[in-house]
């Protein structure tokens, strides 16, 4: 269960089959902050890492003590805590954990850990849900997310994985708002051969509706449409945002087939309140975690799933291009508790 | 702006009212409620551990000064632990050097750093009259350089151009170059977002900061950072002499912790705070204001000064009197009443300004009660005779009709506006029965702040 690190012969778990190899091609162009990348794995390994390293330090010190009792378990609700996951999910997690020493009469801090593995995956399993982007065409994405969550950026990398496998894309420059977010979007379009639409100004919804209208006539697979940053309490921003929902399903009755709202992982629990606020105006469908490569933990998912749970689509670990990866929670429950001396136990 | 904080604030207060004094088991409580509310809010944990054990120190054994209730005096040390926290009086920003002032912005991706510089450069020009430059060192996102150079234009202030293929360094020497051969009074460097742990981006800001030497260098932070700021500021801090911090997006529901944990982390004081998307959606930062804001005291200070200026004192002064006797007050003074609210801003301004759990309250038990209503009742009691006012109990049957018709509404809205007159008069005469004082400290139970 614990063998995530030396898990290196196990067939690609994130269906990246060639990633690696178009990886290095594009990979010129865009790593300017990140030095020669090797594989995703490795990246995503040293992306969670630093998750890891924050988090488990203290686990593995926690763990390794010789006995459970009540100091242990407030540390660990510290250590819960200071990953973001909120009251609510560390308190039901400290629950789980005292019946179970209780039930099963744990002896050793070891098997405690099992437990809380397993209670934490148990908690984020129904997160784990891939995104299926053949059932629609053109499959229409819409983006969504606060100033600064990353939204631009990870619709660059998820035109890139689309593109690795094999679909066409299209982006909708749908921030009419911030200055230069167009001339971005532009610049990710360039970098990876896909038309970007845009208009000069002016409506967001129309834009995406220009956008659909030309993935139909060029029979292009999937359109990601961006969005202006918007925090949830600008009440006739979240009402320009439910427009271009209700333009889209104007053009296509069954779109938009997914609406992403993206979270920035350094975030503390007002991520929950965006979730619920945005799921209001605009039906999420999914979430994009990012920024996951600083030492925020991300553990502001458990408090997802425990009051608001959305599928978590994609993970991003790094600032290349291809660091933007599908959610898998065992790796991620791993890569959050593995410590380093007892990574097989 | 940091309201859930205040709610939670505002429950922990009311399970401690009630109670006789301060005794250890009470205090601490009430700590562990506050802690839960500090973590709700994302102030960072070790942050809260010091909090708690300061206000725990303090307030045990906490003499109970006067009419205080003993939650009042322990709101009253967690008030004044909480503005330290934040930082005492509100510093402005230091420009005082040979022109021009250089001013290095940093932070994390996405924190808001290039709207910042706009905002910023905009207050500056307008307030100060100062002639303000900017420019991007953002080499690395796609268009960043573009957006510094829109947002100026819409800032009025001016740009000097870059390009994503030249050197940061380059870049900063030239636009210092430039700016002292034009006489510009600030120079605003803008730099690219990166992770606290990306040690070639952090050596790069280091070396940019040493080769440029800025009389001022901001951490732009969001308000809306989890536990982790704790340690992005941390590194920060180490990496870089900072001089303040700007907290951004705190026009969102975020509970702002966030300000919390940096400042006390970097010891550094928080100059500004961005408002809102425009360009002059940015304040000028004020601890004391947050503090109460957060302890759910609202802005009492503003709501009496707003009282003071509105109410006419000899009005009111008559006003308490028939409170006091209890007999007399009839229509006419309940639409002075009416009248009065009015002036302070309606109901709307008036529930703006409550401590929380009272606005709260307010709203729940008086959802009807909002500015359309009260003009309505306003109406009604205009198109009573002077008869009518003064004795409203020979108000019947045919006198309702017609006033009602007066009015423009139905003889239900006429009942409904009597009912609630009766309901006031009996209040005014529980409160004649118990004296001024009595309301007073009833009033006092109901607003923590008041003393």
């Amino acid at each position: 269960m614990f063998s995530f690190l030396k898990k290196k012969d196990r067939p690609s778990a994130l269906s990246m089959p060639d990633a690696a190899d178009t990886a290095t091609s594009a990979h010129d162009a865009t790593s300017a902050a990140t030095p020669a990348a090797t594989s995703w794995r490795d990246r995503l390994k040293a992306g969670l890492s630093r998750t890891r390293a924050a988090l488990t330090t203290p686990l593995g010190e926690l763990f390794s003590r010789n006995r459970i009792d009540e100091a242990l378990l407030e540390d660990l609700e510290t250590t819960l805590l200071t990953a973001d996951c909120g009251i609510d999910a560390t308190q039901w997690l400290l629950d789980e954990l005292k019946s179970a020493v209780k039930k099963n009469t744990l002896e050793s801090p070891s098997q405690l850990r099992q437990v809380l593995a397993d209670r934490l995956t148990t908690l984020l399993a129904p997160l784990e849900q891939p995104l299926d982007v053949t059932a629609h065409k053109p499959f229409v994405i819409m983006i969504a997310g606060v100033n600064g969550a990353g939204k631009t950026t990870s619709i660059g990398k998820l035109a890139k994985y689309f593109q690795s496998q094999g679909k066409s894309v299209l982006l909708a420059a749908g921030d009419t708002f911030r200055a230069a977010a167009r001339e971005q979007l532009k610049i990710w379009g360039e970098r990876n051969g896909i038309a970007v639409i845009a208009q000069e100004s002016g409506d967001p919804a129309a834009v995406v509706f220009d956008a659909i209208s030309a993935a139909r006539a060029r029979n292009i697979d999937i359109v990601l449409a961006d969005t202006a940053g918007r925090l949830p309490t600008q009440l006739h921003l979240m009402e320009e945002i439910a427009k271009v929902r209700r333009v889209i399903q104007k053009i296509d009755v069954t779109g938009p087939h997914e609406v992403l709202l993206v979270l920035d992982a350094n975030i503390g629990q007002n991520a929950v309140q965006q979730v619920k606020a945005f799921d209001q105006s605009i039906h999420v469908t999914g979430l994009v975690l990012t920024k996951l490569d600083g030492t925020a933990k991300g553990g502001v998912l458990a408090a997802i799933a425990r009051q608001c749970p959305k599928p978590v689509r994609f993970i991003g670990v790094g600032e290349g291009i291809d660091d933007l990866q599908p959610f898998r929670v065992d790796e991620f429950v791993e890569a959050l508790l593995a410590g380093p001396e007892n990574a097989a136990a | 702006m940091l309201d859930n904080l205040t709610q939670r604030f505002g429950r922990v207060v009311k399970n401690l009212r009630g109670q006789a004094r301060l005794t250890e088991a009470n205090v601490t409580d009430m700590l562990r409620e506050v802690r839960m509310a500090l973590l709700e809010a994302d102030v960072a944990l070790p942050v809260i551990k010091d909090f708690i054990a300061k206000v725990k120190e303090k307030s045990i054994g906490q003499e109970v000064i006067g009419s205080l209730t003993p939650g009042q005096a322990l709101v009253g040390v967690v008030q004044r632990e909480l503005t330290e926290l934040m930082g005492g009086a509100s510093v402005g920003l230091n420009l005082a050097t040979q022109p021009p002032a250089i001013i290095l912005m940093a932070g994390l991706q996405g924190a808001g750093k290039t709207t910042t510089t706009a905002k910023l450069g905009k207050w500056l020009k307008e307030r100060q009259k100062k002639k303000v430059l900017a420019v991007s060192c953002d080499v690395y996102r796609p268009a960043a350089i573009e957006q510094l150079k829109t947002v100026s234009a819409q800032a009025g202030i001016d740009f000097f151009p870059s390009t994503p293929d030249q050197k940061p360094a380059d870049i900063a020497a030239a636009a210092i170059d430039y700016a002292k051969r034009h006489f510009y009074d600030v120079l605003f460097i803008d730099t690219a977002g990166r992770l606290a742990i990306d040690t070639a981006m952090m050596n790069e800001i280091r070396a940019l900061h040493a080769q440029v030497k800025p009389i001022e260098t901001l951490f732009i932070v969001d308000a809306m950072l989890g536990q982790d700021a704790v340690n992005t500021a941390k590194i920060f801090a180490e990496t870089l002499p900072l001089t303040g911090i700007i907290l951004t997006k705190l026009d969102g529901d975020a509970r702002g912790g966030a300000a919390l944990s940096v400042r006390h982390v970097t010891g550094k004081p928080i100059k500004f705070a961005g408002v809102g998307e425009k360009l002059d959606g940015l304040e000028e930062f004020h601890p004391e204001r947050m503090a109460s804001r957060i302890l759910g005291m609202g802005d009492i200070l503003s709501l009496v000064e707003d009282a003071q200026r509105n109410v006419d004192q000899d009005k009111a002064q008559a006003f308490a009197k028939k409170m006091k006797s209890g007999k007399g007050f009839d229509l006419n003074d309940f639409k002075e009443q009416i009248g009065q609210m009015k002036k302070m801003g309606g109901m709307a301004g008036l529930l703006d300004k409550l401590p929380a759990q009272l606005s709260q309250a307010a709203q729940q038990a008086g959802s009807t009660v909002n500015d359309k209503s009260m003009n309505r009742l306003e109406g009604i009691i205009n198109s009573m005779t002077p008869t009518e006012r003064t004795k409203p109990e020979i108000i019947k049957a045919t006198r309702k009709r017609r006033i009602a018709t007066g009015a423009g509404v139905s003889v239900q809205e006429v009942n409904r506006l009597l009912n609630q007159f009766e309901q006031t008069q009996k209040m005014m005469k529980q409160f004649s029965k118990g004296g001024m004082q009595k309301m007073m400290r009833g009033m006092k139970g109901m607003l923590p702040g008041m003393r």
